[in-house]
């Protein structure tokens, strides 16, 4: 791709992250349309009131002309030219400015009678009507204005105009006219604002559903979709996605209970036959095929109890309940002993087991379950760490949090898998040749949980870097 | 040896009884909590293994009673409650020991011969021995055959713990709890690499090797 392209992409991208999301909301555009909709037919209705209003008077105005011109045309009958004109003068004498426009001209257009002082220049239609502007009549000369008449020719080579002054009709037109705009403005500024409101108040509904899945995905399921409290569809909706997660919670819950259930129930009879076994191998002469068969066998239900001990430990802690015994305790001593323990492991395998610390670290909590997770943690780290290579563990005390680190310069752990290594039994299959039972990080993570501790895998390239994070104990000893 | 047994789970109490008297013991069994407590205060017991859950009373009503009658006889709970709270409240109401179900055999015999021997009120050894190896408790010093030894503090611990019960078997689970004074489930035998190492330094270059792995048990430091 050349780098003009990716620009463009690029600033398209960012034009769009910038777009406010209401902008980008399929509501908000649906508004939009019914915006446009609404203002296409609010259009069309104040064009059909104006034309059949403005329509109308153009008619009466029409009408009043023809029952003018009737009259006149009965003076020419019974009185000839000498009749018409009387009447014309008569009749502007009466009202020089008035709203009706008579004129009279020769065969060359000269005025014989009449308000109007020359004939206009615009051409009549076919039905003898013309529209034409009037000046210099009324109060106000400079004033133009629109005039309406019809034209005539009479049988001795005159000429005659009827017609009105509809400057009245043009102001009425106008004020019809901007009233009709305003309400077209009106109403689609409405609409618009409407559209925004109602836009605005589903995407906040919409987002409040998309902020709850969120949660759920990042691992909280007890989380539930805020109800608005009207019962409206999108409450429905967010009360069926509830009970959907109230059953997936269930469900899961189920399936965690069952585990522990048959762990628990398993034990009871593998104990029994643990200690049959027991007695068997007791029974058996010392130094025989069958004792040793009998040991190996009490050796793997051992494991078996092993594994389901460690279930249930776990399922144990998880339940929280332990969190009453927690007391303020200092890290750095229980690492200590985590490392003192754990020493000629490593010095067994050629590896340094190296601990580094600034002064106490008091956290509240349990300090065997304390113990449980660093031994875990080191012993993985001792594991799964090549002949000769390096273990080492920090405890940083920072403003807020006490920090501690595991690293080890092994072959880590692939960043895909660095969530799943937490579940239970789960073993990354390079691993499974090396003994262990997929728990240890399970009950780590269970440990870590009932402190509000937080643990995080890193790459410590090349190896993994375990970081737990601690809130400091309030209560502090020393 | 005289035990009392008080365990409601008939399979578990047989198997229980079963392999005490094999060791040599003479047991008593009860099936529930007052005929346990009945038993524990008309007989004359070495020790008592109660169940902590039982019906009727459970396993810390009858020590808290026995205790409250002036009754000290050495008691060993059986839990299937393994949690710290559990353990530490047992042992508040007058327990002496506390192991969770389930619990291999080797693991009750060697707490319950420690708990017989704590029943015997003999005066603090400042010396230990066992055939050449000799630890000075006050001096803090260890020598195999007249030689010097020099040991790590928890090494020193580690031995002292097993000399202390010389003869008798002590289990990982023990020298955790005893050595180290952690309850914990170590993923690895790192007890195991302890020992070897103290081995290297107790036994190798003498004769006859003293400290000994029991097979499916623990270990044991003895004389051949």
């Amino acid at each position: 791709m050349t780098s003009p392209a990716r620009a463009i992409i690029g600033a398209w991208a960012e034009l769009r992250s910038r777009t406010p999301r209401i902008l980008r909301s399929s509501t908000f555009r649906l508004a939009l349309l019914y915006v446009f909709l609404l203002g296409v037919s609010v259009a069309i209705l104040l064009a059909f009131i104006y034309w059949s209003t403005a329509g109308y008077m153009d008619r009466q105005i029409e009408a009043t002309i023809q029952a003018e011109i009737r009259g006149l045309a009965e003076q020419y009958r019974q009185r000839g030219l000498t009749g018409l004109t009387a009447v014309i003068g008569e009749r502007v004498a009466r009202d020089p400015v008035g709203s009706s426009v008579y004129l009279l001209v020769d065969g060359d257009l000269h005025r014989i009678v009449g308000n109007l002082d020359r004939w206009p220049v615009e051409l009549p239609d076919t039905e003898g009507w013309i529209s034409f502007h009037l000046r210099e009549r009324g109060p106000d000369h400079s004033e133009e204005h629109e005039a309406r008449a019809q034209v005539f020719r009479l049988r001795s080579g005159l000429r005659l105009l009827v017609g009105r002054d509809v400057r009245d009709l043009e102001a009425i037109r106008s004020v019809i006219l901007e009233a009709l705009g305003w309400g077209l403005a009106i109403t689609a500024g409405l609409a618009l604002l409407g559209g925004w409101l109602m836009s605005a108040s589903l995407v906040r509904r919409l987002e409040s559903i998309n902020q709850t899945s969120r949660e759920i995905m990042e691992g909280d399921l007890s989380r539930r979709i805020p109800l608005s409290g009207s019962g409206d569809d999108f409450d429905q909706l967010a009360a069926s996605l509830n009970r959907m997660l109230e059953r997936i919670e269930v469900l899961m819950a189920g399936v965690r209970q069952v585990s522990d259930n048959i762990a628990h129930d398993l034990r009871t009879p593998l104990t029994r036959l643990r200690n049959k076994l027991e007695l068997l191998s007791a029974e058996l002469p010392g130094a025989g095929s069958a004792r040793a068969l009998a040991d190996e066998t009490i050796s793997d239900a051992e494991e078996m109890l092993t594994t389901f001990n460690a279930l249930l430990r776990i399922a144990r802690i998880e339940s929280g309940s332990r969190r009453s015994a927690f007391a303020t305790l200092d890290l750095v001593p229980l690492i200590e002993d985590v490392v003192e323990l754990y020493e000629p492991v490593a010095a067994e395998r050629d590896q340094s087991l190296i601990l580094t610390q600034t002064g106490p670290a008091h956290v509240l909590g349990d300090r065997d379950l304390m113990f449980q997770a660093f031994a875990n943690l080191v012993d993985n780290a001792i594991k799964y760490t090549p002949t000769g290579g390096r273990v080492s563990l920090e405890v940083v005390e920072t403003a807020d949090e006490i920090q501690v680190l595991v690293s080890d310069n092994g072959p880590g752990i692939p960043s895909a898998l660095r969530e799943q290594v937490f579940r239970r039994f789960f073993r990354i299959d390079d691993s499974r040749s090396t003994p262990g039972s997929g728990l240890g990080l399970s009950l780590v993570r269970a440990i870590v949980q009932i402190h509000h501790a937080t643990i995080e895998l890193e790459d410590n390239g090349p190896g993994l870097r375990v970081l737990l994070r601690f809130e400091r104990s309030l209560l502090k000893i020393g | 040896m005289h035990i009392l047994l008080v365990e409601d789970d008939r399979q578990m109490a047989d198997y229980l009884r079963k392999a005490l008297v094999e060791s040599g013991a003479v047991v008593d069994l009860a099936g529930d909590g007052r005929e346990g407590l009945l038993m524990a205060a008309s007989g004359d017991y070495d020790i008592l293994i109660l169940d902590r859950m039982l019906p009727g009373l459970d396993g810390l009503g009858i020590v808290r009673t026995l205790r409250a009658s002036g009754n000290r006889t050495p008691v060993l709970f059986l839990s299937a409650l393994g949690e710290v709270d559990d353990r530490v409240e047992g042992l508040r109401a007058g327990g002496d020991d506390y192991l969770i179900k389930p619990f291999a055999f080797s693991e009750l015999q060697a707490r319950v011969e420690v708990l017989l021997r704590r029943g015997s009120t003999e005066a603090p050894a400042t010396r230990l021995c066992v055939a050449d190896l000799e630890m000075d408790l006050l001096k803090r010093e260890v020598q195999r055959a007249g030689q010097p030894i020099q040991l790590q503090p928890r090494e020193f611990r580690l031995l002292e713990c097993l000399m202390q019960q010389a003869g008798r078997v002590v289990t990982r689970t023990m020298l955790l709890e005893q050595v180290w004074d952690y309850h914990f489930d170590p993923q690895t035998n790192v007890i195991d690499v302890h020992i070897s190492r103290l081995r290297g330094k107790i036994d190798k270059g003498f004769g006859a090797p003293l400290l000994h792995t029991v097979r499916g048990a623990g270990y044991m430091l003895r004389a051949e």
